[in-house]
């Protein structure tokens, strides 16, 4: 029963990583390897809200995710825009910066004990005889919402896309670049947000330092391989493959051998259906 | 009948989104046959294309060519046995000299065997080639970068890089747009010379007059169906044909 | 006269030779045979002198730009095809841990295990990467960063190959200078071939592959295979550059999957200029010894390659190289002129 409780968590914990990474992708092609730096510096920016100017936590975490949205959006139009349609500079771009924000931060010394987000709320609940506490009840009613959220709101813009007429098959006017800029940086910024929401979520629930940003992203990458790049099913079902995977390793074999199961996972989707459990693109399909 | 079929064409159909793009169209072709295709814009002309190239894999139907089941194969695997297309939107490497656009077919494994192994010097052949398509190389047409040529020379281009694989079926689409009618002139002798020389073809295009001095046969495509099938006159004449070209007049012989 | 002559002539064969192919030069003078031997020679000269020069500290730096180098031409050739990856540190730890493995385990000797893991590197990184090549571009970048990653991970948390120790007292490559030169001659000669290549057929399609693959598709041509081929060629490169770590330094541990060994290679190629091979040389020589005189600033230095990475990638797309070759040929020109 632990078992069912503890996996969904991480499960749902691993969504809310991807979520952000799935929108910005899902509605605009763009593939934003920044996305852990974010999370991360999201983490930063309200820890520094809150002890360096001692706002109250009500204001410093959503202001935190304003500002990262917004940071989502410059570097859209700063440097993205620039380079938008060339494949090989947008991934330079935002993988370089994605770096370089988490290797300042570790520069600076965002690692140790001190640094953590406190608690929403203390205490917790028993589920089915499981002490659940109300953070990780938190983040699993969060990730539920962002979870419809993202459905709807990638399926909707798309519709939107359509009726404004942009093109009779969207998908191809997209990837002809027809999408206006708007869109682009739009899409960027609503997946920083994303990303920070996650961050304000679960960083609570253990030591912040910048190495998390490495990781948020490869969990990230590996869900959206898993389970097929745009297709919101295929990240929860990416999800709670690995998120099972990882609890149930992790309590029959060892915990040290929790990091094969992403691994493997990925390495089995490759071999099997290389473009993800609910890939909807097969390669032909787009060989227009 | 003389002949095997050449290529069958059974029941294609193809949807994109809500769109049915190519609905259970049938056709058949002898070796050595020239088909027009025809039909507005839209009427999924391109669509079949691609479906019978291997560009877009059919909801349902079957593709069989020299009487295989070409069906959803690969487009290089389609190409390597012998069928080759243009495209509509031109697809050059302009920042390459013009001949060595053609090096890439020249690559393929199809030429070497065809050429019996022996490779030769590739930009001689694809200069050549090209010389024998009006790109003059004594004015080293040729040698200039693709990017700076004209629109019908491009148009020209991407017939040699078709004809650079030597292909058993060449299928144009819409080769003479945006070509100035002394282009269109002389492109046309080229193609009728491929025809007499045993090609099979299949060509879409919207200028009809040029078309049906060419073809055997004409099909006409609307809205991803087949409406008509003879030759230029029976099919200019039959009613759904008039009415999908509402407005347009042809005039034929 | 004759001299006028011969300067006017001179310019013009300079284009109309540009225009008609890059492998036919029609040699006039001496002055000629300098001017296109010149640039190739003197990074050949430079660096099978400066091992005699350089000792200690710098030869080790000389070393790691050498085997920098190696990685980022691997990237660039893959680049050249389209596959941009995010992961060159994957090829150099495969090998790095072939070679480390068959030394520490089997007491093979180099002269076996070198050869061993390039090749067993390619082969491994073309299999496990060759799904990849099917799907878009992006996956491609995505699945290289997180391997290398995750194999690091799984090293730390199994403990396997020597987990977080590592194997060390490996069998040692050459006595004094032998291993700086090999990875010299190594570096130098895939150098050239590499630009052989890619100006050959062979590398025009590849190109083509890499800027419109569905045009090359209906040319008969199996796209895919030949980017597979691509990752064994790079994947090699890289693995050898690894196999030549382990035996150069008798140890091997799981560090060889670090980041820092994807970023470099890529900030290199950025620089000096993509698709060039040259460039990703010259890049290689330029930010590992700047990297080596930062090295105090740890971190900081990391987030530096990636500002001029970023810088490079908008403000100066060519890349050094490039630039350089330009202003080589334009003075060229004046000069004759004036």
């Amino acid at each position: 029963m632990s078992l069912l409780i503890y996996g969904t968590i991480t499960s749902i914990i691993l969504a809310l990583y991807t979520v952000g990474f799935s929108l910005t992708y899902g509605i605009s092609g763009l593939a934003n390897f920044a996305h852990g730096a974010l999370y991360i510096l999201t983490g930063y920016s309200v820890f520094s809200f809150l002890n360096q100017l001692g706002l109250p936590y009500f204001l410093s975490a959503p202001l935190s995710v304003v500002i990262i949205g917004f940071l989502g959006f410059v570097l859209y139009w700063g440097l993205l825009l620039r380079v938008r349609g060339v494949p090989l500079a947008e991934l330079i771009v935002t993988f370089a910066a994605g770096v370089a924000i988490l290797e300042l931060l570790m520069w600076k010394g965002f690692y140790g004990i001190q640094y953590s987000l406190p608690l929403f709320v203390r205490g917790g609940v028993k589920l089915g005889g499981v002490a659940v506490d109300y953070q990780r009840l938190f983040v699993v009613g969060t990730g539920m919402v962002l979870v419809v959220l993202l459905y709807l709101f990638v399926h909707y813009t798309k519709i939107g896309l359509a009726f404004r007429g942009m093109a009779q098959n969207e998908r191809t006017a997209l990837s002809v670049g027809i999408e206006s800029d708007w869109i682009g940086s739009l899409s960027l910024a609503v997946g920083s947000a994303l990303a920070a929401v996650a961050a304000v979520v679960v960083l609570p629930l253990g030591m912040m330092e910048s190495a998390i940003g490495y990781e948020v992203l490869i969990y990230a990458l590996a869900v959206a391989i898993i389970g097929g790049l745009e297709s919101t099913p295929g990240m929860i079902v990416g999800s709670f493959i690995v998120g099972f995977g990882q609890v149930a390793t992790a309590r029959y074999i060892g915990p040290k051998w929790m990091i094969i199961v992403p691994l493997a996972a990925i390495i089995f989707v490759l071999v099997i259906r290389p473009s993800g459990l609910f890939g909807k693109f097969k390669e032909l399909e787009e060989r227009i | 009948m003389e002949g095997d079929t050449f290529l069958k064409i059974e029941k294609l159909s193809k949807h994109f989104g809500g769109v049915q793009a190519v609905w259970d169209v049938s056709f058949s072709l002898r070796k050595g046959e020239f088909l027009g295709v025809i039909g507005p814009n839209g009427s999924g002309k391109t669509t079949l294309v691609n479906l019978i190239t291997g560009f877009v894999k059919p909801d349902s139907g079957k593709v069989i060519y020299q009487g295989k089941d070409i069906t959803g194969k690969m487009p290089y695997t389609i190409a390597g046995l012998g069928i080759s297309r243009t495209f509509q939107m031109v697809r050059l490497f302009y920042n390459l000299p013009a001949y060595k656009n053609l090096i890439i077919p020249l690559s393929s494994s199809r030429v070497k065997k065809l050429r019996g192994g022996e490779y030769g010097e590739r930009d001689d052949v694809a200069v050549d080639l090209l010389d024998d398509m009006g790109f003059e190389r004594d004015s080293f047409v040729p040698y200039k970068l693709a990017g700076s040529l004209p629109h019908g020379y491009l148009k020209r281009l991407d017939l040699a890089r078709a004809m650079a694989l030597r292909p058993d079926l060449l299928i144009l689409d819409e080769l003479f747009s945006g070509m100035a009618m002394s282009e269109v002139a002389s492109t046309l002798p080229l193609i009728e010379k491929f025809h007499e020389e045993g090609l099979t073809i299949i060509m879409i295009e919207h200028r009809l007059k040029e078309l049906f001095r060419v073809v055997d046969r004409v099909m006409v495509l609307n809205f991803g169906e087949k409406i008509a099938e003879g030759s230029p006159q029976e099919v200019m004449s039959a009613e759904t044909v008039k009415k999908a070209y509402l407005g347009i007049e042809v005039e034929i012989g | 006269m004759a001299e006028v002559e011969a300067k006017y002539r001179k310019k013009r064969l300079d284009r109309g030779i540009k225009a008609r192919a890059d492998t036919i030069f029609a040699i006039a003078s001496y002055k000629e045979i300098l001017y296109l031997v010149l640039p190739r020679a003197l990074p050949v000269i430079l660096l099978l002198a400066l091992p005699l020069v350089l000792t200690g500290y710098w030869g080790k730096v000389l070393v790691y730009a050498c085997v920098y180098g190696l990685l980022a031409l691997s990237w660039d050739f893959l680049a050249s095809c389209g596959l941009f990856s995010l992961g060159q540190a994957f090829f150099l730890g495969i090998g790095a841990y072939i070679a480390g493995t068959l030394s520490y385990y089997f007491h093979w000797p180099p002269v076996i295990t070198l050869p061993i893991a390039t090749i067993g590197g390619g082969v491994i990184s073309a299999a496990l990467l060759s799904p990849v090549v099917r799907l878009r571009g992006v996956y491609f970048a995505m699945v290289t960063l997180m391997l290398p990653m995750l194999f690091m991970k799984m090293i730390e948390t199994t403990g396997i190959f020597g987990g977080t120790h590592g194997l060390s007292a490996l069998k040692p490559l050459a006595k004094g200078w032998g291993g700086t030169y090999l990875v010299i001659g190594v570096f130098l000669v895939s150098l050239f071939i590499f630009r052989r290549i890619i100006n050959e057929d062979y590398g025009l399609v590849l190109r083509a592959i890499r800027d419109d693959d569905r045009a090359v598709m209906s040319a008969a041509i199996n796209i895919y295979w030949r980017k597979i081929q691509a990752l064994f060629v790079a994947g090699a490169v890289g693995a050898f550059a690894g196999a030549f770590m382990t035996h150069h330094y008798q140890f091997v541990g799981m560090s060889v999957f670090a980041l820092d060994y994807s970023i470099l290679p890529v900030a290199a190629a950025a620089l000096g200029g993509p698709g060039t091979f040259a460039g990703a040389a010259l890049g290689s020589m330029i930010l590992v010894p700047l990297s080596e005189a930062l090295r105090a600033l740890s971190g900081l230095r990391i987030a530096i390659y990636c500002v001029i990475m970023i810088l490079s990638v908008i403000a100066l797309p060519e890349g050094i190289f490039h630039y350089i070759e330009r202003k080589y040929h334009q003075f060229e020109r004046l000069v004759r002129v004036g």
